[in-house]
């Protein structure tokens, strides 16, 4: 099998050599670009032998797009249009398909599936395809892509691909590159037939975070099914298992940091959908169960936002977040100009109250948008992970969501302690009678405060967006969530909801390898519901006789 | 004295009445009247008025909950569900070899899950004595068990209510997970038959509704005589001036946790009795929409006054019934504006309006 | 948990921190009935009380008087349960330490409070209000059962007559004036047959000719029961006080006669120029 598929690549790269040639010195005269347009030519409507012709030619030509043309025709993302031919690059958008011309890259909008022709590929062209690909990469020029490469070659013990990074090694000036390929020559050196070479190389490779070497030094220890070890030498063995330990103890560091890096990307979920809760019923003693429902709103705000910008995901996703603050604090100061503040002073029927307007919310959005989940798209920024090494990577939605968190809190604090806003509404607060004796309009107030919680439930959307289903149900799925967040960490005390937002999410956490991700959060509310019960007033009370 | 003393109050007297009616007229024109007479009752309707009069009960026990004590529990539809599971698993063991695996002992759904032997909180389910002493025991406990946390540490008012809230979310996560051992997601159905009969027949139909309006009727009456002890004065001191209570030398939170737990355990008869008759539990019954459905019921037919209760159930759920048949799109809205219309115009529910009105006419 | 219940039918009790040396009474041999002492509260670092001393003695009718923030009402929270010192004790008799028991302990071991506002249950009839009231087993199941013997009913009647509400006692206590209500609040601390009165306010809404009879009642309830007032009226201190504490920035800032007291520099001073 493996030896079949060398061979391919071997006959493959003699073919390329040729073209290279051809390209080269028989057709000077003519531009990249033509060349391009040439073998995308056949790449459309030539036979198969043709198309990995042109496959291998498209390799050859020093395009800007041809990685990305090749790229796409690996994924099936490489279509005919069935209009005019035209060849086209597409990225999947439910309905159909977003479209790019492959040749200039050139936004051409949305289209349906019906409208294109896919080009195809025998599994044969697929194989050598994606070593062309590996090949062009790792002599991109951009040094992540050098590295993705790196390591995918790594993995195959392929002599080709060997001696293709060491060529590379070579020419490269790439740090970072240059010790992954070094990693993967290390890697080939503990199978050498020279013991020290091989304790040399173990020594070297203990100190690196790569799945690769630990799947290698796994095989070193394990035993065939009579039971004896794969590996005869017990020296290399008794190498191979310190390594192993040396490895596992940084891998389990390392699993550490994402469970603490999940932690804090789900407390940042639960800080941004309590804190404007943290608002409206910490500040103004009004329980909004509408709550999660003007997240709701927020969510939808973006799936619209897309909608109407389908091409421009990125702009279109931060342009949602003043959107949907504005959106969500008109429903909000509707809401509380219509309905709670003719409750002021009797929570139990607000509460009840803004229950009834979350169901109609609920039932406003599945009568719009269909009781269905709508997806809303990540912008390419925010998708993927940052890779830090084999055993960690952040994904990137959660690490902004993170930061996002932070910068609303942020801004919320200095709202309430700058502003004159915030003065007032601290004024409101604290003596409602007395604010209204020095002037303060408080019914004013009220309508501007309920709106910024409500403003930052939207904007708390936007985010949940891009990590969950947006539909219906999605502001309920945080309400008991995001009261217990505002009630842990003490009502009307802004960094207690901070800190309890994190806490919880990281009790989460580190909670769910253990118990599982259901009973985690069974266990935490459960805590919650004890906890409440000991401290009534959560983790940083308000004093004094005005609490009671 | 008081006890069905009602000569002075003919709201109550009407519900009382009404109810009588419900509970023999309309078993016995189902049992007696061929099905093409006018004075036949169908299958399907039987079984709805059976259902409304164990919502009713249910919205009665919160009433005492929150119309007299003054404790907007939102979770109270957890106890209804614990009652409806205890007589569940009774019935999931009375299927025997008829489920579709055929075992003799487990129900299907343990089969299927590939489970060997019964866990141990499913041993003596076969039983009906014991299922109904767990119909009233296991919500009992948990009311005990949470009543005796919360009251002890004064937790009140809005944030006893979201606890309450959070406590029903736990165990609607709780059960909907397969290794609870309780049909996760799914729950407990297709049952066969009650004491050896077959559930689905006319007869144990008409049962079932005598059996839930007498339950109704005997706990209307219980639930009177209730408030209407120093007890119940006392409960609803508490619910007017707590802090005042606990200067007469009274346990402020003992009393709360007997009313809890005595509104608990009716709570878990009426889903007790609701089961058979609805022919399915599962664990959307936990969901806290369902536990604030129980307030609005009360809300709207009125609170503080038992019958309200009844009253508002019935409405409410005859309304859900005809709306989610006829535009079901409607049913939410609807709901959602009796919530915002009761709060904000009725805050004595229908009760108070007729009250108000009669009030009125004779002036 | 060391809270005391105390069983004042007579029953066996235990000895402990809030034991009773007779059983049934508080001890009182060597004169106060209420002991305060060294005790502060603060609020957020407001000092309500500031290493308060103060004693009243059995039988005795004590007027507390001080500008508003004195401390009037904490001191009377500090009493009852509802609010815990920051430090000091607080005794009953010799023997019962209050900071080890909550509001409803320490109400059924005799002390009872009137309050500022007045506190009546608005849903209940004048004559269940007095039931509440009423001095009797207060735990659940005993209150589930309870049946008004006809000494008891005697005994509301009497009261109610006493409070001058007899011919209203069917009617809801929320329609009642507030002057009544102070009465009612009055009346449903004799039911309770307090060993010591907390008095807050008491005329606060009433007609001259009520203010009289509060007097009247007052004094005529000394000797039997130790009664502390707290009141701003000067005038109604002075006819019935026989001794008045001045309570300055949660401290006591002097005690005496109303003579002394009122010609104290130092309470011209606070009232004056505070």
């Amino acid at each position: 099998m493996k030896a079949n598929s060398l061979n391919r690549y071997r006959s493959l790269a003699t073919v390329l050599t040729m073209v290279f040639s051809l390209a080269a010195y028989g057709d000077e005269g003519l531009s990249t670009q033509q060349l391009l347009l040439n073998t995308l030519n056949s790449l459309k409507q030539g036979s198969m032998p043709e198309r990995e012709q042109a496959i291998t030619q498209l390799s050859e030509i020093k395009h800007a797009r041809s990685l990305g043309i090749l790229q796409a025709l690996l994924d099936g993302r490489l279509f005919t249009l069935k209009s005019d031919a035209r060849l086209v690059t597409g990225t999947d958008n439910n309905q159909g398909y977003a479209i790019n011309d492959a040749i200039s890259g050139a936004p051409l909008g949305a289209i349906e599936r019906a409208d294109v022709n896919k080009i195809n590929l025998t599994n044969k062209l697929r194989v050598s395809l994606r070593k062309i690909i590996g090949r062009l990469e790792l002599n991109a020029d951009d040094p992540v892509i050098r590295l993705a490469a790196v390591k995918a070659m790594g993995s195959e013990d392929d002599e080709d691909a060997l001696g293709l990074l060491k060529a590379r090694a070579a020419v490269e000036k790439d740090e970072t590159v240059r010790k992954a390929i070094n990693v993967v020559f290390l890697v080939q050196e503990m199978n050498s037939s020279d013991k020290a070479v091989r304790i040399k190389a173990i020594d070297a490779l203990k100190e690196q975070n790569s799945l690769d070497v630990v799947n290698r030094l796994n095989a070193m220890v394990e035993k065939d099914e009579s039971g004896n070890y794969l590996e005869t030498d017990a020296d290399i063995r008794n190498l191979a298992k310190a390594a192993l330990i040396k490895i596992n103890t940084r891998v389990q560091f390392y699993s550490a940091i994402e469970t603490v890096f999940f932690g804090l990307s789900l407390g940042a979920v639960l800080v941004l959908a309590a804190i404007g809760l943290a608002i409206t019923f910490g500040v103004m003693g009004v329980i909004n169960m509408a709550h999660g429902e003007l997240m709701m709103l927020g969510a939808y705000t973006t799936y619209v936002m897309q909608q109407l910008m389908p091409n421009y995901l990125g702009i279109s996703v931060l342009l949602s977040i003043p959107a949907a603050f504005v959106i969500s604090a008109l429903a909000g100061m509707a809401i509380e100009r219509g309905i709670i503040r003719f409750l002021y002073g009797r929570p139990l029927e607000t509460l009840l109250a803004t229950f009834g307007v979350s169901l109609i919310l609920q039932q406003s959005v599945r009568s719009i948008f269909s009781p269905l989940n709508r997806s809303v798209a990540t912008p390419e920024w925010m998708s993927g992970s940052w890779q830090i090494n084999d055993f960690l990577s952040l994904t990137w939605n959660r690490f902004y969501i993170l930061v996002f968190c932070l910068l609303v809190f942020m801004l919320l604090l200095q709202i309430l302690k700058r502003t004159r806003l915030g003065l007032e509404v601290r004024a409101v607060a604290q003596n409602r009678n007395m604010a209204k004796a020095m002037g303060i309009p408080t019914a004013k107030v009220d309508a501007m405060t309920f709106g910024l919680g409500s403003g930052v439930a939207g904007m708390a959307g936007v985010a949940l967006s891009q990590i969950t289903n947006v539909g219906p149900n999605l502001g309920q799925a945080y309400i008991v969530d995001s009261f217990m967040v505002v009630v842990f960490g003490g009502v009307g005390n802004l960094l207690g909801t901070l800190v309890a937002g994190f806490s919880l999410g990281m009790a989460n956490k580190f909670l769910e390898p253990f118990a599982g991700a259901v009973l985690a959060k069974i266990l935490v509310l459960v805590f919650i519901i004890l906890f409440i019960q000991k401290r009534p007033r959560g983790l940083f009370p308000q004093k004094g006789r005005a609490a009671d | 004295m008081k006890f069905i003393a009602l000569g002075h109050d003919k709201t109550g007297a009407s519900v009382l009445i009404a109810l009588t009616a419900v509970t023999f007229i309309i078993p016995f024109c189902n049992l007696v009247f061929p099905a093409a007479s006018p004075l036949h009752f169908s299958a399907y309707t039987v079984s709805v008025l059976g259902k409304y009069l164990t919502f009713a009960l249910l919205g009665l026990s919160l009433d005492l909950v929150w119309g007299y004590c003054g404790i907007l529990a939102l979770g109270h539809g957890a106890f209804f569900a614990l009652g409806g599971y205890a007589m569940g698993m009774y019935l999931m063991r009375q299927i025997g070899t008829r489920g579709v695996y055929g075992d003799p002992l487990l129900p299907d759904f343990m089969v299927f899950l590939n489970w060997k032997e019964l866990p141990w909180y499913w041993q003596g389910f076969d039983q009906l004595w014991f299922a109904l002493l767990m119909v009233v025991l296991v919500p009992g406990v948990l009311a005990f068990i949470f009543g005796w946390l919360a009251f002890r540490s004064r937790v009140t008012g809005v944030y006893l209510s979201i606890i309450t809230q959070a406590l029903t979310y736990a165990l609607l996560l709780a059960f909907f997970r397969n290794e609870m051992g309780f049909g996760g997601n799914n729950g407990l159905t297709d049952f066969k038959e009650i004491l050896g009969f077959n559930i689905q027949s006319e007869a144990v139909r008409s049962g079932l509704i005598m059996t839930s309006g007498m339950t109704l009727i005997a706990a209307f009456l219980l639930c009177r005589w209730l408030v209407n002890t120093k007890l119940g004065r006392v409960v609803t001191a508490i619910r007017d001036q707590e802090s005042r209570v606990r200067f007469l030398g009274y346990r402020v939170e003992m009393f709360k946790l007997w009313i809890f737990v005595f509104a608990a355990m009716l709570a878990g008869i009426a889903g007790a009795l609701y089961v058979p008759q609805a022919g399915i539990i599962n664990p959307s019954e936990f969901s806290p929409l369902n536990s604030l459905e129980i307030v609005v019921w009360v809300a709207m037919g009125g609170r503080g006054t038992l019958y309200g209760a009844i009253i508002g159930a019935v409405l409410v759920n005859f309304g859900k019934t005809v709306l989610t048949g006829l535009l079901p799109e409607i049913w939410l809205f609807s709901l959602g504006a009796v919530f915002i219309i009761v709060t904000l115009l009725l805050p004595d529910g229908i009760v108070g309006l007729l009250r108000r009105r009669s009030l009125e006419q004779r002036a | 948990m060391n809270q005391h219940t105390f069983d004042l039918s007579g029953k066996d009790n235990k000895t402990g921190a809030g034991s009773l040396l007779v059983k049934g009474e508080v001890d009182t041999r060597h004169g106060p009935i209420l002991y305060l002492e060294d005790v502060s509260v603060s609020f957020d670092g407001f000092k309500a009380l500031n290493q308060l001393s103060l004693y009243i003695e059995a039988g005795e009718l004590r007027c507390l008087i001080g500008p508003n923030g004195a401390g009037k009402t904490t001191l009377m929270d500090v009493i009852t349960g509802k609010t815990r010192p920051d430090t000091g004790s607080v005794f009953f008799g010799q023997t019962i330490d209050l900071l080890q028991m909550d509001e409803p302990a320490i109400a059924q071991a005799g002390i009872c409070r009137k309050f500022q506002k007045p506190s009546v249950f608005d849903a209940l009839t004048v004559f269940e209000n007095m039931e509440l009231a009423l001095k009797a087993d207060k735990r659940t199941w005993p209150t589930l059962f309870h049946r008004l013997t006809g000494e008891q009913t005697d005994r509301i009647h009497e009261i109610t007559g006493t409070i001058g509400l007899s011919s209203s006692h069917q009617l809801r206590a929320g329609i009642l004036s507030h002057g009544q209500k102070q009465w009612l609040e009055i009346g449903m601390l004799l039911m309770q047959e307090p060993k010591v009165m907390l008095v807050d306010e008491p005329i606060a809404g009433m007609t001259h000719q009520e203010v009289e009879r509060t007097a009247e009642l007052l004094l005529s309830l000394q000797g039997q029961r130790s009664i502390v007032v707290v009141e701003h009226d000067m005038e109604f201190v002075r006819s019935i006080a026989r001794k008045v504490t001045v309570l300055h920035e949660g401290s006591v800032l002097t005690e005496g006669t109303m003579d002394e007291v009122q010609n104290d520099p130092r309470v011209i001073q606070v009232y004056l120029g505070g």
